[in-house]
């Protein structure tokens, strides 16, 4: 798709947006609609977008599989982990309310790290599965992506 | 900081696993994960023995998760029947991982085995979630965990009839699960609520509607799917066939066991006996169901070449057996579905251990092939002997005491007919594991084929504590018995 210009450039300028709004849907998830797991697929679009229209190979110099391996792994630690923490202050399995000196703080950070948790670990399968299924049967990663039928 | 472990245990069991399998992820290695794999199902075999032993003691456990109280929040609630269902779902995940590293490394590509090892691991915690858990959505998830950790481990069999097979029953399970979700949906929209005691104690008022009619009949389907009773049972022989050997034995050995155990939770706890058996006719279907399971189960086992196969026909046979005992709905047809939940679990794990480890020497497991091993792989095809007699049911194993205690549910309230069935399927199963012996240790070795030595001394040690659970339990059946019966109590309410 390198000969497309017009897609290229609203691809570059849209990316960021899609990142940034991504980013507003995680981090403000505990008040307004939203979460970790929209956050997640709106994150995983933007570097589809950008693997649909820069090639497979560049994508994958950008985010590399073996980074969503560890992030992936990663995000469902934080949220374990976040369970075990509160477990460890004498709480139950998730109680938030041992997060912090008060409950109020506790619930917030609790919800902020488990649902960050759960962003990191679905952009890291969501372009995982992307990265498995477009990759599928292809030497050369340079090549048109799948679906595009010229 | 003692009793605040133990009031923690619950969520333990859970988390340990679910934070296992990232590490295993993250460790990128087949070894170190094995290691990892083994440490965490020994420590939930640990804790599912100290949590049997709190609710034989204290009575039933209730676990607010998050600190949410229960109608509101998740509940993990231990009693009598779900201790025994998780002691043994972790006892064989224990046991298997000392089983599972000799046969992973000669089944699964080394660069893919810390994800394998990451997959049992969350299938181990999906089937411990589901034994342990009070709230029917979160069965669902735990359920959802589980099967979809199963596909993939059966998908990574060495044959390609593995994907196949793997496909098949994604789709047969994703069946059962919606069956079960749609059912759940219906018990919420009536009565509000996901807790189990809640809605046990809301369904009254709403029992005589279609919509917890057809609730009920959804989840007996969806939970029949998954533990493959007999007209749904079509997707086990393949998975069970073409997975590789220590997943077999893993999931033959739990799965269907977990799934049989949830539908008994939402029969007994949730819906009650009196609502499912005595308002419905739901006794006479399961036991009518069940006598087709056994027969034609035992019937197609008799006719396999292939051994996994064989085991897994079985399997569908024993099925049978398990749904009969409850379809009784009486305090004995309890026990004796519980006693052979965990007798059958003993049994087929050793049994597909016994299979992996002849596979893992000769990597094809069809009769021909078997036969004459006896002398050459004494040890192994002594074990599958001897777990071949338990199964049958010969006295002094842990088959008998099944069958014993079965045949005694069945006898109590005249139903003949029903012991007949036991005993011509038993026959049957005497004809099947018979001709696996017979090629074992009347045939020659077929020409060309190079002698072989016994198997990897894991392998045998992790199949022979099945075989000699089998024996203990044929000879000492007192705690086993009692614990089921303990459980048959609890879920009924005493009464009955």
């Amino acid at each position: 798709m390198r000969e497309h210009t017009v897609l290229r450039v609203v691809t570059k300028v849209l990316i960021a947006p899609i990142i940034l709004f991504a980013l507003y849907v995680q981090f403000h998830g505990d008040y307004s609609p939203g979460g970790g797991f929209q956050a997640g697929v709106v994150f995983a679009a933007a570097i589809i977008l950008y693997a649909l229209i820069f090639g497979l190979a560049e994508a994958r110099r950008a985010v590399s599989p073996n980074l969503l391996r560890i992030t992936g792994a990663l995000g469902a630690l934080i949220f374990a982990g976040t369970g075990v923490y509160s477990l460890l202050r004498g709480g139950n399995f998730l109680d938030y309310d041992y997060l912090a000196h008060d409950a109020v703080h506790g619930q917030h950070y609790g919800l902020l790290l488990v649902e960050f948790g759960v962003g990191l670990t679905v952009v890291s399968v969501i372009t995982s599965i992307f990265y498995v299924f477009a990759g599928r049967g292809r030497r050369n990663d340079d090549e048109q992506p799948p679906g595009d039928a010229r | 900081m003692i009793e605040a472990f133990f009031a923690q245990m619950p969520a333990l069991v859970i988390v340990l696993p679910l934070l296992a399998a990232p590490i295993c992820v993250l460790l990128h290695r087949g070894g170190p994960s094995w290691f990892v794999y083994l440490l965490t199902t020994w420590a939930c075999f640990g804790l599912a023995f100290l949590l049997f032993v709190q609710v034989k003691i204290g009575g039933p456990i209730s676990y607010a998760m998050g600190g949410w109280a229960p109608p509101f929040g998740i509940e993990l609630r231990l009693d009598a029947l779900n201790t025994v269902v998780l002691l043994l779902v972790s006892g064989i995940a224990a046991i298997s991982s000392v089983y599972a590293k000799a046969s992973v490394a000669a089944e699964i590509a080394s660069e893919r085995a810390y994800l394998f090892y990451a997959a049992l691991l969350l299938c181990f915690c999906g089937l411990a979630g589901i034994t342990v858990t009070g709230d029917a959505f979160n069965l669902f998830v735990f359920l959802e965990i589980s099967s979809l950790s199963s596909y993939a481990l059966i998908a990574m069999g060495s044959k390609r009839r593995a994907l196949l097979s793997a496909f098949q029953y994604l789709i047969m399970g994703t069946i059962g699960g919606t069956f079960l979700l749609i059912g759940i949906g219906f018990l919420y929209m009536m009565t509000g609520s996901l807790n189990m005691a809640d809605i046990a104690a809301r369904l009254p008022a709403v029992a005589d509607t279609r919509t917890v009619e057809a609730g009920l009949a959804f989840i007996v389907v969806g939970t029949s799917l998954k533990f493959a009773l007999f007209p749904v049972h079509v997707w086990l022989p393949n998975a069970y066939t073409y997975a590789p050997s220590s997943v077999s034995a893993f999931i033959a050995a739990t799965a269907t066991k977990v799934a049989v155990y949830a539908l008994m939770r939402f029969l007994f706890t949730v819906f009650g006996a009196a609502y499912a058996f005595d308002q419905l006719p739901l006794g006479e279907v399961l036991l009518v169901l069940s006598v087709a399971a056994m027969l034609s189960g035992s019937m197609a086992a008799i006719f396999q070449t292939d051994v996994k196969r064989l085991l897994a026909w079985s399997s569908i046979a024993q099925i049978g057996y398990i749904v009969m005992g409850f379809a009784l709905a009486s305090t004995a047809g309890v026990t004796a579905s519980v006693v052979h939940m965990v007798n059958h679990g003993l049994i087929k794990g050793a049994l597909f251990m016994a299979v992996g480890a002849m596979f893992w020497r000769l990597r094809t497991i069809s009769l021909n092939d078997i036969a004459g091993l006896g002398r050459q792989m004494p040890i192994t095809s002594a074990a599958f002997v001897v777990a071949g007699l338990s199964l049958i049911g010969v006295p002094a194993t842990g088959g008998f005491i099944s069958k014993w205690v079965l045949l005694e549910a069945v006898m109590a309230p005249g139903h003949y007919w029903l012991a007949a069935a036991i005993l011509v399927s038993s026959l049957m199963a005497l004809i099947y594991i018979g001709r696996v012996v017979e090629a074992l240790y009347f045939r020659e070795r077929p020409e060309g084929h190079p002698a072989v030595g016994e198997a990897p001394v894991l392998m045998l040690a992790a199949t022979w504590t099945l075989v000699l659970a089998n024996i203990a339990v044929g000879l000492y059946s007192t705690p086993l018995v009692g614990a089921a019966e303990r459980a048959a109590r609890a879920v009924l309410g005493d009464g009955v």
